[in-house]
């Protein structure tokens, strides 16, 4: 799976949570979960979980908090499908 | 010299919600207990998981009905009936008195106290399991929300948006009533000018479960689902268990004239107390004189006098205390055979809606005043005998009647733990 195609799931994944829909069509890698698309924060464990559904992983608390936006989601998830 | 009663606050019903099992909205409401609609069925699920009563009532709502009220997000991982009712009623009724939803600023003088029994049974089972098999992060981020007491008035927050008091009441049975009774307190204090008041209640096999275990529930109609709920009959044999939300919008009659909006009815007051489990009283049986007390303070601090009640609107939940609730009423009121006022009980049709039922029943009770018509008592052809040796059997409308002039009509509920609430509302005249 390439850069793009992580980023696509990532995308829909967020879909559900997200509060800007113009931060959300216009998502790249710099793009942060809380200040851009304005999810609620507690949300971001409801993500985590759609993440690990999605891709069949585990992520632990110490990933977790690292994950605030596209680019170190990217890295943790493509760390652990590898 | 103005009376007490002239010179404190007047409130008023300006907006009706209601979710029930015999009709979802105010209309289907309406039509449903006017034409003495039983909403009660049958569950295959319930027979297979060996309850006694297999019978009870669940409004029908779908799915388009429930995005029209909460977003998709909010109905993620939600598994709450309870909650979902209540938004509805709750919803229904602020927009149904004019309302709007706060955008920025929270509306300050608007406020919420909506009741429950408990909340949210299903999403408690389901984080049971997953804490018990070590899965603690599969519960997610909204489990607290819903499993909270305060759940329901939480969510009717998100969505209107109130700056005043946000509560949750908790009385058992009596938690609807008592819910109103707070707001009009509230309100004649002079803490706020609006309380969204009501209250709901789950539906399903885990709350209902603890009552059938307790052998409260009708097992004998599980053919015959709809005559199953039968207040007041000879033959009644247990309480069939409901679900659902009823929601009333109070204001100060001041608020409600300046800005013009429909009034159902005054709320004049009512009372709130308790038997102590002491004199007859149990955790599960009324103390009968607390029962009296209750009403004669409802009627005393309503301004009216006990030969003004046009009609009861009982708690009456077809258990072997029917007889004993009907003599309360005549002792506290000093009236009975042909002399007493007209009594029914809205649990023949809808069941009895625990945490719901106090909330559900109010609305019929305003619908009715407001529109005046006096719904019908379904199922008590078999009039039960100590019942008729208190009161005229033509005191129990089995047939909607209408254009009565109903002017005053008593509301009461009694709950588990021996507390009882009792609210009087009137027609209201321009006066």
């Amino acid at each position: 799976m390439n850069n793009q195609e992580l980023i696509d799931k990532l995308k829909k994944i967020v879909k559900p949570y997200i509060q800007n829909q113009e931060a959300y069509e216009n998502l790249t890698e710099e793009t942060k979960f809380i200040e851009d698309l304005k999810i609620n924060s507690a949300n971001l464990v409801d993500v985590i979980l759609d993440v690990e559904d999605e891709f069949d992983i585990e992520i632990g608390d110490d990933e977790m908090e690292q994950m605030l936006d596209v680019k170190s989601s990217i890295e943790i998830i493509t760390k652990k499908i590898a | 010299m103005k009376s007490r009663n002239e010179m404190k606050k007047r409130v008023v019903v300006t907006g009706l919600g209601v979710v029930a099992p015999n009709g979802v909205g105010l209309l289907d409401f309406k039509d449903a207990i006017k034409a003495g609609k039983s909403g009660i069925e049958y569950y295959e699920e319930l027979k297979g998981l060996n309850f006694s009563c297999c019978i009870g009532g669940t409004p029908s709502v779908s799915n388009d009905m429930k995005l029209q009220y909460l977003t998709d997000l909010q109905l993620r991982n939600f598994s709450s009936s309870g909650i979902m009712y209540g938004c509805m009623a709750g919803i229904d009724s602020w927009r149904d008195a004019g309302l709007t939803f706060s955008t920025e600023e929270p509306q300050w003088d608007s406020g919420c106290i909506f009741g429950t029994g408990v909340s949210s049974v299903q999403k408690m089972a389901d984080a049971s399991n997953l804490i018990d098999q070590g899965k603690i992060r599969r519960l997610g981020s909204n489990t607290a929300s819903q499993t909270m007491a305060s759940g329901v008035s939480a969510y009717l927050n998100s969505i209107i948006g109130f700056g005043n008091q946000v509560t949750t009441n908790s009385s058992a049975c009596t938690t609807g009533a008592e819910s109103i009774l707070m707001g009009f307190d509230r309100i004649v204090a002079g803490h706020t000018e609006k309380v969204l008041v009501g209250s709901c209640s789950d539906d399903g096999k885990y709350i209902w479960g603890a009552f059938d275990a307790m052998k409260v529930m009708s097992y004998k109609h599980n053919d015959n689902p709809t005559q199953g709920s039968r207040p007041m009959s000879g033959s009644a044999s247990g309480f069939v268990p409901g679900s659902g939300a009823g929601a009333m919008v109070l204001e100060t009659l001041e608020s409600a004239l300046a800005r013009g909006a429909k009034i159902y009815a005054e709320v004049m007051g009512g009372h709130v107390n308790s038997g102590g489990q002491r004199g007859g009283g149990s955790m599960t049986a009324p103390n009968p004189l607390a029962i009296q007390k209750c009403i004669i303070e409802a009627i005393h601090s309503s301004g009216v006098s006990a030969s003004d009640i046009d009609v009861i609107n009982g708690h009456l939940t077809a258990t072997i205390k029917d007889p004993e609730e009907v003599k309360n009423w005549a002792i506290a009121l000093g009236r009975s055979g042909d002399n007493f006022p007209y009594i029914h009980s809205l649990k023949s049709m809808v069941g009895h809606c625990i945490g719901a039922a106090g909330s559900i029943e109010s609305v019929g009770a305003v619908l009715g005043l407001y529109e005046d018509f006096i719904f019908p008592s379904i199922n008590c052809e078999d009039l039960h005998p100590d019942i008729e040796h208190v009161i005229h059997r033509s005191r129990i409308p089995r047939t909607v009647i209408e254009h009565t002039n109903t002017k005053v009509v008593a509301k009461a509920s009694f709950g588990f733990g021996d507390v009882n609430c009792c609210v009087i509302y009137k027609k209201y005249e321009n006066e």
